[in-house]
């Protein structure tokens, strides 16, 4: 084992673990947003609502994250006439922007259905004591069923969060130079396989238990009231 | 509503060792799984502390790099170890090997926590019945734990193929020929690159949705013994 070559590269892993980070939370953020109105849309009785968002979580949900990845990525190029016509190729060309987009359409589809179940899993009676005290819908969805929905999907974010981290891995494929992108390339020069792909592995098991680690200390300080 | 221009038969070959390679990580994923939770609840504190650092690790790390690890690395390290001692040897992992070894190995941790959880929530006083009659170990794991361990782990093992088999177009990474690879190369070879990741899309989501189908009628079988709640 060649211990110097993972010592001497050390400085551009970690600059890799960056885009890694930078990458999931940037996904993190704008999935979010698309997430919580898919899954009101998917509690709603209107079928014009519920359908397509029940499309887009089953399509999300039940594809392979490197065929949506490539499909953006690759498939953008079929419709580049249109795309350029609409002013979008530029964006489409990218790989940091599509990378991105596929992540976020794919984190949206997994936190909407969490969201969903936090919110189902709402005891009824809670609802039935606010409307009885007089709260509005949008009253209630805000004091009552909201802060309630979070605490109970927080663990099961957490876990999401962790497989879109370890997902953004993907990424290296359409050419990015994400942790896994710059160990392979590392590799292809100094020929030190298992000793740098070792490494990587070893960082992100540390990213991995220190946001395990975070999730774990926000439970405990939302769920304070009930220790 | 495709025009496949003479690929369906090659996207149809990628289905079919999409499948293979699927179902031969899952029967891995199975026997480690089977090993990992004996070894958990286990009394032998080595035992557990393997089948602990097992999980933790596999859960730690993304797929692709442990895939890159068992093809890419494993040969180069063999090899290393081999030369130390004085022997010049290749080792070539063909693709559809590493593929099940690097998926059954990560699914395996999944699946231990998932029998780890069916075998706890089996009464004790089950067991000790079976003893009380005079069963030996492996005749009350084989008659009393097993099959009741099974319709709690259905549900969960489900979802775990579910998630295998989509984990199973990374595989075309390392070139073997699936269906993710096979469309790649119709894809490349008709420049119509969106039509046949979309297809080969709607085939995963077929493959998913048959799965849920049969989860469904498998939990109602699994449980045609137990009154409803």
């Amino acid at each position: 084992m060649e211990f110097s070559v993972v010592w001497d590269n050390l400085p551009k892993l970690l600059q890799g673990a960056q885009l890694t980070l930078e990458i999931t939370l940037l996904s993190l953020m704008i999935g979010l947003v698309i997430a919580v109105p898919v899954a009101l849309m998917r509690r709603s009785k209107n079928p014009l609502l519920w359908m397509p968002a029940y499309g887009y979580i089953l399509y999300f949900r039940g594809t392979p994250l490197l065929i949506q990845l490539f499909l953006i990525y690759y498939g953008s190029g079929q419709f580049r006439p249109e795309l350029s016509d609409l002013g979008l190729w530029g964006l489409f060309r990218e790989a940091y922007f599509c990378g991105v987009l596929a992540l976020t359409l794919n984190t949206g589809a997994y936190t909407a259905e969490i969201f969903r179940g936090a919110i189902q899993a709402v005891p009824a009676g809670d609802v039935e004591a606010a409307k009885a005290c007089g709260m509005g819908r949008i009253l209630i969805f805000r004091r009552i069923i909201l802060p309630k929905a979070i605490r109970l999907a927080w663990p099961m974010y957490g876990n999401e969060v962790v497989f879109l981290m370890q997902a953004t891995s993907l990424v290296s494929v359409i050419t990015l130079l994400d942790l896994t992108g710059i160990a392979g390339r590392i590799i292809s020069k100094t020929f030190a396989v298992y000793e740098i792909y070792i490494m990587t592995a070893l960082l992100y098991l540390a990213i991995t238990y220190a946001i395990v680690f975070l999730f774990k200390r926000i439970e405990k300080r939302l769920n304070r009231h009930l220790a | 509503m495709f025009d496949l221009k003479g690929y369906g038969g090659l996207l149809l070959d990628g289905l079919w060792m999409t499948l293979a390679v699927g179902l031969s990580s899952m029967l891995l994923a199975l026997l480690l799984g089977l090993l990992g939770s004996w070894a958990k609840l286990s009394r032998n504190p080595i035992a557990v502390w393997f089948a602990d650092l097992y999980t933790t690790v596999v859960r730690g790390i993304p797929e692709l790099i442990l895939l890159l690890l068992v093809y890419f690395g494993i040969p180069t390290l063999i090899q290393d170890i081999a030369a130390r001692f004085g022997h010049d040897i290749t080792i070539n992992l063909n693709p559809f090997m590493a593929g099940t070894l690097a998926i059954g190995f990560i699914y395996g941790a999944f699946s231990t926590e998932v029998f780890r959880g069916a075998f706890m929530s089996i009464a004790p006083g089950q067991l000790e019945a079976a003893k009380a009659m005079g069963m030996g170990r492996s005749l009350s794991f084989r008659r009393i734990l097993l099959p009741q361990a099974m319709r709690f782990a259905l549900p969960g093992l489900g979802n775990v193929w579910m998630v295998l088999i989509k984990a199973t177009a990374l595989v075309s990474i390392i070139q073997l020929d699936e269906l993710m690879r096979k469309t790649k190369i119709a894809a490349n070879a008709t420049h119509e690159p969106f039509t046949f990741y979309f297809l080969a899309s709607l085939l995963y989501l077929g493959l998913t949705i048959i799965s849920m189908l049969v989860q469904s009628r498998a939990e109602c079988w699994a449980n045609r013994g137990v009154a409803e709640r």
